[in-house]
């Protein structure tokens, strides 16, 4: 059971991303062109429920499922690494038109051009790991 | 008597009918089913999403997958950022083959020909740079096709892309799900700025890198 939930949480996550087709690469390249509102509107209507549900978790004390508090930590502060960092990254995501969680998507959809993609992400990663100290964050 | 079995013979209809309407209107829901879903119905999900991992006392994030499995294959032997516990990222791994056995069944047996149906506009835009048009496909043949991927220009592309979302996400300290979904959901003004560079970092790579490149 304890595995179940998360493989459920995983499922549902694939086949609404997929369904949605915010895995499409189309769907990304058309919304940085403001061609369509489908991407924009899936995004503000998930942060709407997400700030909804958090509120309602924080005024209610609402406890998790193990009865322990509920704590959501609060992002570091700091610039570089955000607007750096993130500018890298929507690079990346404009170019291969996916995001971590699509990667993973698309690699059970069938796409083997993913696994390059996927490699890619984990060199990105594994290189951010070497020169971290040597960045502003 | 004529009269009753006219009434009965009209309730049976009735029945009848009733049934015929809602089989028509499952058969409608079916299709409703395989096509694109909305983006109210699906946003609204991806919220109950992380909203769940937050009671299952976990956070969402996808990107974090990312380092923990660089750390299974031994990367903190070498690096320190790689040196932790990534057992206890064990659950997340989880939700990752969750979500490939979803895009598994989502593309094999939910999907119908009228999927992607993106802006004609768009489709213009795509002609220009040479990519194909979507006929119901998530990815332009084209670039990702398993028949046409496997040429230099692809591979660096796939390659180049998907180091710049690995670096860039944990650089930022997260991607669309940590920091989009996630922490803008707890109003994180680091969050806010990490998404304004996503977009901007998007919109320079579509609008001003995308002619150079295709």
């Amino acid at each position: 059971m304890k595995v179940l939930k998360y493989i459920i949480v995983g499922f549902v996550f694939g086949i609404v991303l997929t369904k949605s087709e915010a895995v499409s690469w189309y769907r990304i390249y058309e919304m940085f062109q403001f061609q369509s509102f489908h991407m924009y509107g899936i995004i503000s209507v998930a942060i709407l429920t997400g700030i909804v549900g958090i509120q309602l978790i924080k005024r209610n004390d609402i406890k998790d499922i193990d009865g322990a508090p509920i704590e959501i930590p609060n992002k570091e502060n700091g610039n570089y690494r955000y607007w750096i960092g993130g500018i890298i990254f929507g690079l990346g995501w404009g170019l291969v038109g996916s995001c971590p969680g699509p990667i993973f998507i698309l690699l059970g959809a069938g796409f083997y051009s993913i696994i390059v993609v996927l490699a890619g992400a984990m060199i990105g990663t594994f290189i951010y790991g070497v020169v971290r100290d040597k960045l502003p964050h | 008597m004529i009269l009753q079995n006219l009434i009965e013979c009209n309730k049976w209809h009735i029945a009848v009918y009733k049934t015929n309407l809602s089989l028509y209107s499952k058969i409608i829901n079916m299709n409703v089913f395989f096509q694109t879903w909305p983006w109210y119905i699906s946003g609204f999900i991806i919220g109950l999403i992380m909203l769940s991992l937050l009671y299952f006392g976990k956070s969402f994030g996808m990107s974090s997958n990312l380092r923990s499995m660089c750390a299974m294959i031994g990367a903190g032997n070498k690096v320190s950022f790689f040196d932790f516990d990534w057992k206890s990222q064990r659950w997340n791994l989880v939700v990752v083959v969750g979500a490939i056995l979803g895009g598994f069944v989502a593309v094999n047996f939910m999907s119908d020909p009228s999927n992607v149906t993106i802006n004609p506009k768009t489709i213009d835009a795509l002609a220009q740079l040479g990519l194909d048009a979507p006929n119901g496909q998530l990815m332009p043949s084209l670039l990702f096709g398993n028949d046409n991927f496997l040429t230099l220009k692809n591979l660096a592309i796939l390659l180049a892309g998907g180091i710049l979302v690995g670096f860039g996400a944990r650089y930022a300290g997260g991607c669309t799900s940590g920091h989009a979904i996630s922490g803008l959901s707890n109003l994180q003004l680091p969050s806010l700025k990490a998404v304004i560079g996503f977009f901007i970092g998007g919109l320079i790579m579509v609008h001003l890198l995308f002619p150079l490149i295709f």
